[in-house]
């Protein structure tokens, strides 16, 4: 039953990459489009495209991998932790809400870490995948989707999805305690 | 973006002064720099190929289609993007990559869909009120099924590993509300250029920033 669900889910993404590829050249073809110039002129773009975030992404990752080796960030933890305890929020999920925005690849080896320590089905464990599921890595998309266009004033951009960030770590949070608490 | 930038740096750097950790924080320094440009240049295989897949559905009229059916939401959400831009279609292509959790594809077209808001952007330094929203809509993540997470937890033994599938969506629901909330309400309160800075053109006053 687990491995079959787990085939299911493993193979629906690129079941749904190959139908879709397929789709859409199927449908140019009838449409009379030029397929194979057509797919060259637009990938040509590619390569300027991820040149031109290379300088965004080593400014953030650069100062995410500082404030992470530097121990400042587990000093953030234990100082928000007595705060969150408070309100019900468990420590031990603490984490995850603060490394989910900086970091995609943090925030697997976070719930990496919480699904083998306190195991998948536990309240933790289902709370850190709630919220892994539900929010993104907002700095890193930041900065590359500005970068891409040159844009070094986000405006409003960064606070609103901090905002939204947080919404949905506190859903996410009562929704698990609604559900599985 | 300059302070959040300064603080995670300069916290850090004085961190790693007094905790002695000089010497982890360098490297971490330059270990994240380098593992930059190679997530960059990694990307460019994948990028070329979507793009250029995007590039056809596109000649193919297969967006256009698919913006004009979901025009009326869009344009509540967009009112700076005039209906037959390709920005329409670009964005629909990314939030649906997104939904069903395609990560990779997700991310060509969402940077194709930059470009082209950015061509209707009047301060071509500073961020649109469509682009706010793009990334407001895009970060908080409208994901249906969250198939990373799923198969973390069938590796890690779950019983039910797809339990989450329900919460996850009340949660990303909500918080992308609150995301398109944010910045319809902050947008007012945002100038679109900074006056002190003069690399910008103060003559263009008019497009896109007139939206409430």
């Amino acid at each position: 039953m687990v491995d079959l669900l787990k085939d299911v889910f493993r193979e629906f993404g690129n079941w749904a990459i190959l139908l879709g590829i397929l789709f859409i050249l199927a449908f140019a073809m009838i449409r009379k489009v030029k397929v194979y110039e057509t797919f060259v002129e637009g990938a040509k773009e590619g390569f300027t495209i991820a040149v031109r975030i290379i300088p965004y992404l080593v400014a953030i990752l650069v100062a995410i991998g500082i404030f992470r080796a530097s121990g400042a960030m587990d000093v953030l933890f234990s100082a928000l932790s007595p705060v969150l305890q408070f309100f019900g929020f468990p420590a031990e999920a603490l984490p995850m809400a603060l490394v989910r925005p900086l970091s995609g690849s943090g925030a697997l080896g976070v719930l990496g870490d919480i699904l083998l320590e306190h195991g998948p089905d536990s309240f933790v464990g289902r709370l850190a995948s709630t919220m892994m599921g539900s929010t993104e890595t907002t700095f890193y998309v930041l900065a590359v989707y500005l970068g891409s266009v040159g844009i070094r004033k986000g405006r409003h951009t960064l606070a609103a999805c901090l905002i939204a960030d947080a919404a949905g770590i506190i859903s996410a949070f009562f929704i698990c305690k609604l559900v599985f608490g | 973006m300059n302070i959040v930038w300064f603080a995670l740096l300069a916290i850090g750097i004085l961190f790693a002064v007094f905790t002695g950790r000089v010497d982890e924080t360098t490297d971490a320094a330059f270990t994240s720099a380098s593992s930059a440009v190679e997530l960059a240049i990694g990307l460019i295989g994948v990028m070329a190929l979507w793009l250029g897949i995007m590039r056809v559905a596109e000649k193919a009229g297969l967006l256009q289609f698919v913006a004009r059916l979901l025009f009326p939401v869009l344009k509540r959400l967009f009112p700076g993007i005039p209906r037959e831009h390709p920005a329409m279609g670009s964005i629909v292509s990314n939030i649906a990559a997104n939904m069903l959790g395609l990560s990779n594809a997700a991310t060509p077209l969402g940077l194709r869909a930059m470009k082209d808001m950015q061509e209707l952007n009047q301060h071509k330094k500073s961020a649109s009120n469509s682009m706010a929203m793009f990334l407001a809509i895009n970060t908080s993540s409208v994901t249906i099924i969250p198939m990373t997470v799923i198969n973390m937890r069938v590796e890690a033994g779950s019983l039910q590993p797809a339990e989450i599938v329900g919460t996850t969506l009340v949660a990303t629901c909500i918080s992308t509300l609150t995301a398109i909330i944010a910045v319809k309400l902050l947008q007012k309160y945002a100038p679109t250029q900074d006056l002190l800075e003069t690399d910008t053109d103060p003559s263009t006053e008019t497009g896109e920033d007139d939206n409430g």
